[in-house]
């Protein structure tokens, strides 16, 4: 095993729970659970071929997503890389819209121009994606520049991988924000693989985070597979970049348990151990978060069960009103090359 | 003075006729558009490297930080990829970015956020987002530029959908087709060329536009058609003088802009002439002369009298030095010459 688990689960945050509000701290346990069972669902079906599309799954990467977008406004823009559908559906993205887009469907987020790695919806902040690994961040951090320029008094994020930190581009990314103090937050989601290889044939055993202080960004690691802690810290820096902080960097530490891409686990394929997955299994940010929860008295079991009665109907309907959209005409083809 | 100033001020160019109205000089009628451009929306920005320093870029920025502030004018660090991520993700979300380069060969370290971003974001988004974004660079010939300092990409960029090109050829044009392109919503590249940066002729003072996509006619011929943009249009010119002596009467058409292009222009030229010489500043494989070339054999084969021509760069890497350059670049000479070879009865 190459990868442990170093945090303390919920340890000591029970401490903290009316800073946070009952209400709100099964709003996020709803939001994860949703996610996860969307993703399920996805996955199960994904072998009927009626997604023609590649789906990077963030089954394991509940919290950050969650966490990290429950710290931002509607009127906050997130950006992201391929892996889209947490963003997405923690920014408050329609499923029925993600689902369309998925089926090739006319009323996709797109309209069937990007598939499952670039749901994008102005409506609800999700501004861009880009399938090119560090490709948005560049793009993120012009969005700040242009929040500067035009006091729009708002706050970028923009979500990337351990890979992404090794893009060129993102360290001229954080130099550039860093020198004009812009209002960004690079939001990493270190899972330790880009694709099947592994952080440390990519990268020198270092901190990320001290790597990003080099830039001069403010930087810090967080316990990715605890909500509370990831919403805690976005939400700081949030309230710090309103304040004229300049960027932030938060490298949330968390593991993926499905492959890469498509549906299942390739763990057996070597790349890694089995047991390693195992491991971070028995952290899983919504059922630590669940038990976390359950034994506070904040959640109880029935509630659980009636949250999921509630989002498989939901995730049912999205897929039936989906497969049922209708399908883009040849003329869609040629619209939008040139922007009027 | 050092050689490479030497050379460009050696050009000679025709003397603007003083009854035409206001003179100036190529760099300083893009300074007017830019300054007008930030005077008339607070969306537009300049950023480049060194655009506010001594030279400013040409002396095309020269004042404009000074004019309108740091927010909207301002030096970047050494990050082409990054800047021109930077550009696109600011001119998404409601700026008016022009991103100035020295020269073309910079922009290769940014095709990923050009090509691969900027020019698909409105395709890719179902039009949920526009970029209008405009990018900058003057050419380089000579004084030891070599391979790596004067590159003429537009054959490299003519096939990527969702990019306009403009390569002007007068001070008139520069400043009309540079407001033209920073109010255009869809991301725009400007190739200048550095020679071109002593030419002076007549500008308006007012605020104009030039259209994108649309050629003009700038010598009338009936024998053969000389198509091309940018300096290219200088030789042409030259050439079509020493033609004119021996009684061939050349047609110019500047293009203006080579994406998109403007076949009607073309068309209506060979029905007249039915021959044609394609001339461009870069290399000829691959590019504008080879698909204007193409679109001939498609479009027009049956108003043609003799095989299409081309003259461009040939298939080798600029060389640095002077005597190689001699041997590399096309001059007026070579121009008069295809075309004369084009009039000869077989
Ligand atoms: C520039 C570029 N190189 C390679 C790829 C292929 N690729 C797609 S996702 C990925 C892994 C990226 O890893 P990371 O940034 O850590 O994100 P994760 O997939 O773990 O969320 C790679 C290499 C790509 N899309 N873009």
């Amino acid at each position: 095993m190459r990868y442990t688990y170093e945090g303390n689960g919920y340890k000591g945050w029970e401490k903290n729970l009316d800073f946070f509000g009952k209400d709100f701290l099964v709003e996020l346990f709803y939001k994860m659970l949703r996610i996860r069972m969307i993703e399920e669902e996805i996955e199960g079906r994904y072998h009927d071929d009626f997604m023609k599309t590649p789906i990077h799954l963030v089954i394991g990467q509940e919290a950050t997503a969650v966490g990290a977008c429950s710290a931002l406004k509607y009127s906050d823009l997130l950006y992201s890389g391929h892996r889209t559908h947490g963003a997405y559906l923690g920014k408050g993205g329609d499923l029925k819209k993600m689902l369309s887009e998925m089926h090739c469907k006319s009323n996709g987020c797109v309209g069937s121009r990007g598939g499952s790695m670039h749901l994008i919806d102005p409506d609800v902040g999700m501004a861009w994606s880009s399938a090119i690994v560090g490709g948005a961040l560049p793009i993120a951090t012009g969005a700040a520049l242009a929040s500067q320029v035009r006091k729009e008094n708002n706050v970028i994020m923009v979500f990337l991988g351990d890979g992404g930190t090794e893009e060129g581009v993102c360290s001229e990314s954080l130099n550039f924000a860093a020198l004009k103090k812009l209002p960004i937050i690079f939001f990493c989601e270190n899972n330790f693989y880009s694709v099947q290889s592994p952080l440390q044939t990519r990268q020198p055993k270092r901190d990320i985070v001290r790597w990003a202080e080099g830039h001069d960004v403010n930087a810090i690691a967080v316990d990715g597979t605890n909500v509370l802690d990831v919403y805690k810290t976005a939400r700081n820096a949030v309230e710090d970049i309103k304040n004229g902080s300049g960027p932030w960097f938060i490298e949330a530490k968390v593991y993926r348990f499905r492959a890469h891409g498509g549906a299942g686990d390739d763990s057996k394929t070597g790349y890694r151990d089995i047991k390693e997955r195992e491991a971070w299994e028995k952290q899983c940010p919504v059922n630590s978060y669940s038990s976390f929860l359950m034994r506070n008295n904040i959640l109880a079991n029935q509630q659980r069960l009636d949250m999921e009665r509630k989002i498989k109907i939901e995730i049912k309907d999205a897929f039936d009103f989906a497969l049922n959209s209708p399908e883009p005409q040849k003329t869609d083809l040629y619209q939008f090359v040139y922007a009027d | 003075m050092p050689w490479d100033e030497g050379l460009v001020n050696s050009l000679v160019y025709d003397e603007p006729d003083p009854d035409q109205g206001r003179v100036l000089s190529y760099p300083h009628a893009l300074n007017e558009s830019l300054d007008l451009a930030l005077s008339g929306d607070p969306s537009v920005m300049i950023l480049g490297q060194g655009v506010d320093d001594p030279s400013a870029m040409f002396g095309t920025t020269k004042g404009l930080r000074e004019r309108h502030g740091n927010a909207r004018v301002f030096d970047t660090p050494l990050s082409e990829e990054g800047m021109m991520g930077i550009c696109t993700g600011a001119a998404m979300r409601g700026m008016r970015p022009v991103y100035m380069h020295n020269r073309p060969d910079f922009i290769l370290l940014a095709f990923n956020q050009l090509i691969t971003h900027a020019s698909k974001c409105h395709f890719m988004d179902n039009g949920l987002n526009k970029v209008p974004l405009v990018v900058w660079a003057a050419i380089g010939r000579g004084w030891g530029s070599g391979a790596q300092h004067s590159q003429a990409i537009q054959g490299l960029l003519i096939g990527v959908p969702g990019l306009k090109i403009v390569m002007p050829s007068t001070p008139y044009d520069a400043k009309g087709l540079m407001l033209e392109a920073i109010y255009d919503n869809s991301p725009t590249l400007i190739f200048e060329h550095r020679w071109l940066m002593k030419k002076s002729g007549f500008v308006p003072e007012k605020k104009y536009t030039v259209p994108i996509g649309k050629g003009i006619v700038r010598r009338e011929g009936k024998d053969v058609t000389i198509v091309g943009a940018s300096h290219a249009i200088e030789l042409a010119f030259q050439a079509s003088k020493k033609l004119f002596e021996i009684g061939i009467d050349v047609e110019v058409i500047d293009l203006r802009t080579i994406q998109p292009l403007d076949d009607e222009i073309i068309g209506n030229s060979l029905k007249k002439t039915g021959r044609l010489l394609v001339v461009d500043t870069g290399w000829a494989i691959g590019g504008v002369c080879a698909e204007i070339g193409f679109r001939a054999a498609e479009k027009w084969f049956s108003d043609l009298k003799s095989p299409v021509r081309r003259i461009g760069l040939p298939d080798v890497p600029t060389p640095a030095g002077y005597g190689l350059e001699q041997f590399f670049y096309p001059t007026a000479d070579n121009i008069a010459e295809t075309v004369r070879e084009m009039c000869v009865k077989k």
